[in-house]
């Protein structure tokens, strides 16, 4: 036996003299109350959690370095299955880095539809949330009711995009169609639909007191602690910090549109639901507004076949279901990328686990990453 | 004492609320279908594998075997080889191959073609049992197609 082995025993045997020994759970890859193939390893000592260290890369499908291996053009489809589950705003980041690169113009219709779709994506990617959190929390009958809801917008968006989840809808300069009068209709009878909807989950969900108690004061994340691991999007705003990329570096046409950053100071679970349940009425008010502005005109604008980029470096942002979302582009000239950095925020949110769970209940642990909104492609990419 | 109670009040109304809820949508109609004995309508846009185009009046492919889909594909799936016929003014295919195996439904190929010789088939029931009910040869399925609705050319 080596030194260091009979150490560890040692320190193992006095651990349990002093009834304070650990143990190692293991949760996940495959678990069912982890999404996705997340694995933790969790250090236990009895029912209450000493450490926990996520393990990452098991889906991960080198989608930076297949940038550098294609054109510009050919990236396109990669940027949907990144987060599939706001396909929109991801090529909308990869696009308008892009467009800012060669400094393309975009038509302002394709801009407006721009917005429709991603902020229609958001609450679709939100409801998927609400749903598998709920599951997560042991509640079946919500998961139904938003799916139920989610399948109104896959309807509307596969109209015009052809595709349910990897939309690849956005294009160089504009879009990859037009949007008709009938998915405009569709759009707007859509929020009149959800309006009632959304009170409805709060009559039965948020208000129910089993659900509050178990999320009420667990798993806080302080705006302190969400701005050393750099983590954004609802679980920055559930710390009560009213940071959007939509108002901190305005693209698209969301100067020109009213809307709320909702806020939660507590910075618990409970708070980071209560804002993308808000985010929720605000997207459907952006769309609202969107959909009386949107202006006739052209989709797209004319776009040189071989699309080759000047030499240089250019990042942009966006706001993405889960937060912050950048791509950062670095050309040499070519028609193919030097480099694709992309900045997901599900990495950044995951990573402030680790030090918030200490001294937590496993179930409560469990109830805490249900609220981080974690989409494991995103982290592995 | 006080607060007890009304927490106790407050959690049972939520329950309440809760079964008032699910029982009004228990006499809801379905939103199910019960597939495979109903289908939803495809959309008009719906991004399948792609299929070739025939020529309305000669019935043959509008493909003039460019090759910029097989340029513009970013997963490599397409290939496409072609010769010009003795008589004709533009170059037809000999060989128009998809790997489906490797597409990823991004349709850039259609977007590039030349000639819109290329769209997007509605077929969406794609579970197979082997590899190679994937590797598409889209000529073939021209041919099958215009066997099936003859176009006033072939008919004549």
């Amino acid at each position: 036996m080596s030194t260091s082995a009979a150490l560890a025993d040692a320190a193992r045997a006095a651990a349990r003299a002093e009834g304070r020994e650990t143990f190692v759970l293991n949760l996940g890859p495959q678990h069912p109350a982890t999404h996705g193939v997340l694995r933790l390893k969790l250090t236990m000592d009895g029912e209450y959690i000493a450490r926990a260290e996520p393990v990452c890369g098991y889906i991960h499908r080198m989608h930076e370095k297949m940038g550098e291996n294609r054109t510009w053009a050919q990236f396109l489809p990669n940027t949907s299955r990144i987060d599939y589950l706001s396909a929109m705003h991801y090529t909308h980041a990869y696009v308008a880095a892009v467009e800012r690169a060669a400094q393309l113009e975009v038509p302002r219709r394709a801009e407006f539809v721009r917005v429709i779709t991603s902020e229609l994506n958001r609450i679709s990617s939100h409801l998927v949330w609400f749903g598998a959190f709920l599951l997560d929390l042991g509640g079946f009958t919500p998961l139904l009711y938003a799916f139920d809801d989610r399948e109104k917008i896959l309807d509307l968006l596969e109209r015009i995009t052809g595709a349910r989840l990897t939309y690849c809808y956005y294009r160089f300069g504009g879009l990859y169609n037009d949007v008709d009068a009938e998915f405009l209709r569709g759009a707007r009878d859509f929020v009149r639909y959800l309006r009632p909807r959304l009170d409805m989950y709060r009559e039965l969900v948020t208000e129910n007191i089993i659900f509050r108690k178990r999320l009420e004061g667990i798993g806080v994340a302080d705006a302190e602690l969400c701005r050393r691991y750099g983590a954004t999007g609802p679980v920055l705003r559930g710390a009560g910090v009213a940071y959007d990329v939509r108002r901190a570096e305005p693209y698209a046409v969301y100067p020109e549109l009213d809307f709320k950053i909702p806020t939660h100071p507590r910075g618990d679970s409970l708070a980071r639901y209560l804002v993308r349940m808000e985010e929720m009425e605000q997207s459907l008010r952006i769309i609202e507004q969107a959909l009386d502005l949107i202006p006739e005109g052209p989709f797209r604008s004319k776009v040189p076949k071989v699309l080759k980029l000047p030499p240089g470096d250019t990042c942009f942002a966006v706001e993405a279901a889960r937060g912050r979302f950048m791509v950062r582009i670095v050309s040499d000239g070519r028609d193919i990328p030097y480099r694709v950095k992309l900045r997901t925020p599900s990495f950044s949110n995951l990573s402030l686990f680790e030090e918030a769970s200490r001294g937590m209940l496993l179930a409560d642990a469990l109830a805490f990453l249900g609220s981080l909104d974690l989409v494991i492609p995103d982290i592995d990419r | 004492m006080k607060t007890p109670l009304r927490e106790l009040w407050t959690g049972f109304r939520s329950l309440l609320t809760g079964m008032r809820v699910t029982l009004t949508q228990f006499f809801k109609p379905p939103v199910t279908v019960p597939y495979p004995y109903a289908t939803l309508p495809i959309p008009e846009r719906y991004r399948g594998h792609i299929e070739l185009v025939r020529d309305p009046e000669t019935g043959m492919s509008l493909c003039v075997a460019c090759k910029s889909c097989e340029k513009a594909c970013p997963s490599g799936c397409i290939v496409v080889e072609g010769i010009k016929r003795e008589g004709d003014k533009k170059k037809s295919p000999t060989v128009f191959t998809v790997d489906f195996t490797r597409c990823s439904l991004c349709g850039s190929c259609v977007e590039v073609c030349p000639t819109e010789a290329l769209r997007f088939s509605r077929r969406y029931n794609l579970a197979g049992t082997d590899r190679e009910a994937y590797f598409l040869d889209l000529l073939k399925r021209l041919q099958a197609q215009a066997a099936s609705t003859p176009t006033p050319a072939t008919k004549a």
